[in-house]
């Protein structure tokens, strides 16, 4: 078996024995920055606009469900099971399917869908960035097939960006088995360096920050 | 310089278009990274590539360890490890594991490992279908090429060549308009991604502390191809672990800017094993294939182990004025560029391209960008003393050692030097002041002939330099 055979060459390689203690590792190098919140969400919007996508700041849950609705304008949508969804009555609007907890119905209905709502785990303002956990309330296809995404997000989750989240979550394995960070609408520019937004991701996303 | 590689640079210099389009494409990706390392958008640059550099370092020197540590919490989440040391366990791991769930379809994100080991190939061949999904490496697959840049794997392909492949190959109308060709490729390659029953990915870093791999990509395809199969099965090279998932607060915002100038890549996807309970989609089956290939050679050589720290990112290939013109296939293996010089006679054994080492002016642009501070000049030089320790062990290249022998003489004896660029300066001819191209009849020797088939030889000056400093 080849696993042996490896980890004997590494070790021979490197004059170490199996087990042998090792030195220390350089000391972890994060730098949180301390930003206000209003700064923050300030910056997440700018952010996400940057890299293509629409943002609305949302003043509470209702605001929020009003520009969805816009959005949407008669579009067909599949919604996760965030309860934040729930709460600012996402999941009840016209055209919006939600409540999947089977993965065949669901991955039926992304397929279809013009619009995939989400909520986030976090946010990072520095880059624009979502953080999706994956979960009983977040799935990940519904971020990932429909051509428009829109997450709504409650403001106290936008963190300063990548340094806090990982001192918030040292170790995002104890929590989920997939967390992805989302910094924009997917894009590619294969054929001669020209931009093109919406390859097999969502090419139009929306972040709506609430409150 | 063997006839091959020869042969590849002279075609490669040759075309007018090619050399413009490889001229394009690296200066955009120079100057997206210039802006996105600027003091204003990234202060600690210069820290964070100290940093990374230390992580690498420790890890590798220590990387029996963390490839156990890994393994065992990769294990612990229900995920398996699988070590292959070449590349027929690899395919012989994925064909037994199709073969026992039944599967047919494999959809592929891009991964430089698997180029590496022609796993695309060795599965067809098995009548396995194998898609690859990345915009650039799909039509690169369609073309039967191999990636041209690590990065910007068909950055050599024009849209007209876009639309005439796709015309060809999937029976659709001649389209060069970019977004309608992302389109075609969007729709065939969504059916693929619903109807695949295993998904291939490569992996940027493997997280020890945490069992899990983490992908960079742009387009969602490494997102699909991880997320959509019931299956996912990353292959990654041994030397891609890091010891922390809080390391990657420096490696994340080293990659992207040093690639594409991104402060992140649109995705960044950390995966830790199959769905757990209650999660309501995801691979129920997770497999990390940890590949040596060659590495474990490297890893012998503490002088020139540091090779192994590379994270992919294609800046020294960006920025390489050998590269800039003799372009990604003119190498003779998937890594091209620098890092590629620098690999491939490690991974293949130097007799399989010797003359690489030399095909760099060791100008050490290379170094000055690379993110994990990897010396490639030094290791470019260490890697040329080695072949040509060879050859004196051969007895090979005669009249060259007599030449640097006799150089190394008169170096030695000023006097001597100075009578002889006199004599030089005479001799040489005049070319007003132009770069000498060709030899001249009375020097047209098969060495100086050789020498100057692939380089220009700058007009000698009015005053030598010795001149010049007397009169000062």
């Amino acid at each position: 078996m080849s696993r042996e055979a490896i980890l004997n060459t590494v070790r021979t390689a490197l004059g170490r024995n199996g087990g042998q203690a090792i030195a220390e590792p350089p000391p972890v190098r994060l730098r949180v920055a301390d930003v206000d919140s209003e700064t923050r969400i300030a910056s997440m919007l700018r952010a996400v606009e940057a890299l293509g996508g629409k943002t609305r700041r949302a003043p509470g849950g209702e605001d929020a469900r009003a520009y969805v609705s816009a959005v949407l304008a008669g579009k067909t949508a599949v919604a996760s099971n965030a309860p934040f969804l729930r709460e600012c009555g996402i999941v009840d609007l016209a055209g919006v399917q939600s409540g999947f907890t089977d993965e065949a119905a669901l991955r039926a209905v992304c397929a279809v869908a013009d619009v995939g709502i989400t909520s986030a785990d976090y946010a990072l303002a520095d880059t624009g960035s979502l953080v999706m956990l994956a979960s009983p309330a977040e799935a990940r296809l519904i971020s990932l097939l429909p051509p428009a995404h829109i997450a709504v997000v409650p403001k106290e989750r936008v963190l300063s960006g990548l340094d806090e989240l990982l001192t918030i979550l040292p170790l995002p394995a104890g929590q989920t088995s997939s967390m992805v960070l989302i910094t924009g609408p997917s894009r590619t520019a294969d054929i001669e360096q020209i931009l093109v937004r919406g390859v097999h991701g969502p090419g139009e996303i929306h972040v709506v920050v609430v409150g | 310089m063997s006839a091959a590689f020869d042969e590849k640079v002279h075609n490669t210099l040759a075309d007018a278009n090619l050399q413009l389009a490889i001229y394009r494409a690296t200066a955009r990706l120079i100057d997206h990274r210039k802006h996105a390392v600027t003091t204003a958008a990234l202060p600690d640059y210069q820290e964070l590539r100290t940093q990374a550099n230390a992580i690498k370092r420790h890890t590798i020197d220590h990387l029996d360890y963390y490839l156990e540590q890994f393994e065992a919490n990769v294990t612990g989440h229900g995920g398996k490890v699988v070590y292959c040391q070449d590349a027929t366990e690899v395919a012989d791991f994925v064909l037994g594991l199709a073969k026992e769930r039944g599967a047919q379809l494999i959809v592929k994100s891009k991964s430089m490992t698997t180029e590496e080991i022609d796993l695309n190939e060795r599965l067809e061949h098995h009548n396995l279908e194998s898609v690859e999904t990345d915009l650039g490496e799909y039509i690169l697959q369609l073309a039967h090429q191999r990636p041209y840049h690590i990065v910007a794997p068909a950055l050599h392909l024009t849209r007209y060549d876009v639309g005439d492949l796709f015309a060809r190959t999937l029976g659709v109308s001649n389209e060069t308009v970019v977004e309608k060709q992302t389109l075609i490729a969007r729709a065939v390659l969504r059916q693929k991604f619903l109807a695949a029953d295993i998904g291939i990915s490569g992996a940027n870093f493997l997280v020890a502390d945490s069992g899990a791999v983490v992908l960079v990509e742009n387009e969602g395809n490494a997102r699909l191809t991880t997320s959509a199969p019931k299956i996912h099965i990353a292959v990654a090279g041994i030397e891609k672990l890091i010891p922390r998932a809080q390391d990657l607060a420096v490696f994340l915002k080293l990659l992207g800017r040093s690639a594409t100038g991104q402060a992140l890549t649109v995705y960044t996807s950390f995966l830790s094993g199959p769905r757990r309970a209650g999660e309501i989609d995801g691979p129920e089956e997770f497999y990390v294939v940890l590949l040596d290939n060659g590495r474990t050679k490297l890893l012998a050589d503490p002088g020139k182990r540091e090779s192994l720290y590379c994270i992919r990112c294609g800046a020294c290939l960006n920025h390489c004025p050998v590269y800039r013109k003799i372009g990604g296939h003119s190498f003779p293996w998937v890594y091209s560029g620098p890092i590629g010089a620098i690999i491939t006679p490690q991974f293949l054994g130097i007799e399989h391209e010797p003359s690489l080492p030399f095909a760099s002016s060791l100008c050490g642009a290379c170094a000055e960008v690379c993110p994990v501070k990897i010396d490639i000049p030094k290791v470019l030089l260490d890697l040329r003393a080695e072949v040509k320790q060879a050859e004196q062990r051969r007895g090979a290249n005669c009249l060259e050692r007599l030449a640097f022998k006799l150089w190394a003489w008169l170096m030695c004896r000023p006097r001597f030097y100075e009578m002889a660029a006199m004599v030089a300066a005479g001799v040489a001819p005049a070319g007003n002041g132009k770069w000498l191209r060709s030899a001249p009849a009375l020097m047209n020797l098969p060495p100086v002939r050789a020498w100057l088939s692939q380089r220009d030889l700058p007009p000698s000056p009015a005053k030598s330099f010795r001149e010049l400093w007397r009169k000062r």
